[in-house]
């Protein structure tokens, strides 16, 4: 057989995938792009606030060094902080490209770029547009990729899902195999490199901020695979959103960043805890910190508005062309769901599941432990450390979509043999499998519906394993996800067909969340520490000693398997948590 | 406030089959929208007279308004189903697909088309790479603002669902993929190719069969100034008239 061009298949439509995507085309190399929506309607769409990048036009001595131990301090010192320092030098180049590209961002009078406050820092770092920021970068990768595309260079899938990738017998990866969403058709793709950047796995917890696509399904099938995943139980709880019974709307931080205030009622007098218990940083704590503070006043201390669980978070006092020109976004999403507007009654919110610090584990290159898949985005576990700085989401996409790319190319160079040339044996045994496990569900006619066994899931998930965890519900919780685990083998889906059948691809996607739930939940088990939004109150210190490492999850038959790793603290050395 | 949402779904599993609508009861609850009622139902699957039935198939993603995918028509009005709250909406409340585009099955649409649009005009600055090259220009607040106004579109269809003159018979790109080209227009790098959009949205299915009706500014859940896009692209493509028919 004559050796072909290598090529890459890029998983994921948002932020990620599209720079990792745009990055490769430029070098000529062949991309398909797999994403389960139009790239348009990813996830990163909704992020809100901004992105940060030290670019210091304030005057205010900002810094990429500051922005780093920012970041690793916000994170309590689990992020290898090599990577975290490239990232923080990196990002005000990533700040003139999307402007270049057309990003809306704001401006100042004078037509520069504007920044605004986050949470975790005292510098104006924070680069947005509007409150749309996540939407409007989303575009403008979406657009370039379309540039690309019309050259030829990119060929997107667009309604396929991954279902698996495609090892062979030396695990060496050679492509992928995918669901076409429409007409269940399941076909393999060969690639020498996969780039998976498939975002976080939101929907473990049913209701959280993130997007109905957030399933994690292709990270818990990797894991499956023996993809090692990282720091699972590391999950960020955004302190304010918008309850609601199909998801949790996100209030971003930048309602606080331009002046959003935090209180309740106490003794008939508002109340400013957050100012009250952190002078310095006040409303703009981390999101661990906030999220834990808002629990103990409606939980612990039981003076939530009304006797609920709720606070207000009031942006009244600010000007009504302050709020129209940088939160309006935000500022509509609540009027559109709750029905009253922002800009004159303080809104009612409570913090929600929204971002997962952990995830697929990568070297310093972005690659997993099999050789020719690489991660990217949420879905990989590299920037963030036990906590997630505001508006490093963003960043972190790009940085790790473009070293994907990079290494992408030094990859190929080593690779002696291309995915063209060997057998297309493992790829069609790949596909067979996944045809047969989608038989198989389609062919169960047991009494169980997948929609309440996730709602089942989430419940647990939710209640057990977010702000403040307990030994001995997180055992219970596991206990629960086996039962759950074994129930769904008798699933019955209420749908014999083979066309846009959701059900089928929801239960597929199922099986995956409660493999990606148990790492959560007993690697939250295992760290008997508190570090980042990981808090015991059992064990309410951190533990530099027997925890300064990296949780790494090895799926095996008989459930997960856990190892530590040591963690990079050259650049900058641990120290007391104290904001 | 009556303590169960009735709502009636318009199935049909593809293309070919014929359609026929089912009715449902979900327990009632304040803020309760479209979305959360659907949920409900993929756990029964039942209608409301205990009839078995299948799943009904939609899509949604975000649930903020914000990724545009679960636009449908409710109580003949399209729209975003994550935003529309039963509190809202006359009883019972009716479900359909866009009519507009190709069906998939029951309120699943397939809107390819309008990303092959985008293509079409070239919605994109026409960057080189994306090699760090320093800050980009200036632009004014008053600019930003209206480019942030346009470039909030999330293709959700509305606008082709309510233009008259989007049809079977008729290509017509509609007012979105016109309002992106303006949006391309106007930034100082997107300019650069701005004859050639100009020339795309000049061409057949292109501004001409605009018909002025209006509905598309009307009905647009981002409130962007869609008939101003076309005025300028008009303007634009007559300023331009003669450069466009040289083909330089």
């Amino acid at each position: 057989m004559q050796p072909q061009k290598k090529e890459a298949v890029v998983v994921g439509g948002g932020l990620a995938g599209l720079f990792a995507t745009i990055k490769l085309g430029e070098r000529g190399i062949p991309v398909k792009l797999f994403s389960v929506v139009a790239c348009k309607r990813s996830h990163s769409a909704c992020a809100q606030g901004g992105i940060n990048a030290s670019v210091n036009t304030k005057g205010e001595g900002d810094s990429p060094r500051i922005h780093f131990e920012e970041t690793i301090h916000g994170g309590d010192y689990l992020a290898n902080q090599p990577m975290v320092m490239k990232m923080c030098e990196k990002a005000p180049s990533y700040i003139y490209l999307l402007d270049r590209m057309g990003v809306a961002f704001n401006r100042t009078s004078g037509g520069d770029l504007e920044f605004r406050r986050f949470g975790g820092t005292k510098f104006h770092r924070t680069a947005f547009a509007g409150s749309t920021t996540g939407q409007q970068m989303l575009y403008a990768l979406d657009e370039q990729v379309r540039r690309l595309e019309s050259e030829g260079l990119v060929t997107r899938y667009e309604g396929w899902e991954f279902l698996s990738a495609v090892i062979d017998d030396s695990r060496v990866a050679r492509g992928i195999v995918a669901l076409n969403l429409t007409n269940l058709e399941i076909r393999s793709f060969r690639a020498d490199v996969v780039i998976v950047a498939t975002g976080g796995p939101g929907m473990v917890y049913g209701r959280s901020t993130n997007s109905m696509i957030c399933t994690g399904s292709a990270a818990g099938s990797l894991y499956q695979q023996g993809v090692w995943y990282a720091n699972g139980e590391f999950i960020q709880v955004h302190p304010t959103s918008i309850p609601g019974e199909d998801k949790n709307r996100l209030i971003s931080e930048a309602v606080r960043g331009e002046g959003g205030r935090v209180w309740t009622y106490k003794e008939g007098k508002r109340w400013y805890f957050l100012e009250e218990w952190y002078p310095k940083f006040g409303n703009l704590v981390p999101r661990d910190i906030a999220s834990r503070a808002i629990f103990k006043v409606c939980r612990e201390m039981k003076l939530g508005v009304d006797g609920q669980d709720v606070v207000y978070l009031d942006i009244s006092h600010v000007s009504k062309e302050i709020l129209k020109d940088r939160l309006a976004g935000i500022l509509e999403i609540y009027e559109k769901f709750v029905g009253e507007d922002p800009s004159k009654v303080p809104m009612r919110v409570f913090p929600s599941v929204h971002y997962s610090m952990g995830g697929i584990y990568v070297d310093s290159r972005q690659m997993t432990n099999i050789p020719g898949i690489l991660a990217c985005g949420e879905c990989d576990y590299q920037y963030h450390g036990a906590n997630r700085l505001g508006a490093n989401s963003l960043l972190s996409c790009l940085y790790g979509g473009e070293l994907a790319a990079e290494q992408t190319v030094e990859y190929f160079e080593k690779l002696s043999t291309d995915a063209g040339s060997v057998s297309s044996k493992w790829s069609e045994q790949q596909r067979k499998l996944e045809v047969e496990k989608l038989e198989a569900v389609l062919r169960s006619h047991g009494r169980e519906n997948p929609y309440a066994i996730w709602e089942e899931m989430a419940k647990w998930m939710t209640d057990n394993v977010t702000v403040i965890r307990y030994n001995e519900k997180l055992k219970k919780t596991d206990e629960k996800l086996l039962e759950l685990k074994e129930r769904l083998r008798h699933v019955n889906v209420g749908d014999p067909t083979h066309w846009a059948n959701q059900a089928v691809v929801f239960t597929r996607q199922l099986q995956n969340m409660l493999e990606l739930a148990r790492v959560i939940t007993i690697g939250a088990l295992r760290r008997n520490e508190s570090r980042g939004a990981h808090y015991k109150p059992e064990f309410p210190d951190r533990d530099d000693v027997n925890w300064l490492h990296t949780t790494i999850a090895k799926w095996t038959p008989e459930g997960p398997e856990f190892s530590k790793e040591g963690v990079n603290t050259t650049l900058v050395q641990p120290k007391e948590r104290k904001y | 406030m009556p303590e169960k949402v009735i709502f009636r779904v318009k199935r049909q599993e593809s293309l070919e089959a014929k359609p026929y609508w089912e009715e449902y009861r979900v327990p009632y609850r304040p803020y309760l929208n479209i979305i959360t009622c659907l949920q409900e139902t993929r756990k029964m699957l039942k209608t409301f007279d205990s009839r078995p039935t299948t799943p009904i198939a939609w899509e949604s993603s975000c649930l903020e308004e914000v990724c545009g995918v679960c636009t449908m028509v409710i109580n003949g009005k399209v729209r975003q189903a994550c935003s529309a709250l039963v509190d809202h909406l006359q009883q019972p409340i009716t479900l359909e697909p866009m009519m507009k585009f190709p069906l998939v099955r029951d309120l699943v649409v397939d809107r390819s088309r309008m990303f092959q649009n985008l293509k079409r005009v070239k919605a994109w600055v026409p960057l080189k790479d994306t090699q760090d090259q320093g800050p980009g220009p200036k632009i004014l607040p008053k600019d930003q603002q209206i480019n942030y106004a346009l470039s909030r579109c999330f293709s959700c269809g509305a606008c082709l669902e309510v233009c008259p003159q989007v049809s079977e018979r008729n290509n017509f790109i509609g007012a979105a993929i016109i309002s992106q080209a303006r949006l391309f227009n106007r930034h100082p790098l997107g300019a650069e190719i701005k004859l050639e959009r100009l020339r795309a949205l000049a061409a057949e299915g292109g501004i001409e069969d605009c018909g002025n009706a209006q509905n598309c500014l009307a009905i647009c859940p981002k409130e962007i100034p869609l008939v101003d896009s076309i005025a300028e692209a008009n303007r634009d493509i007559t300023l331009n008239l003669v450069r466009l028919m040289r083909g330089t």
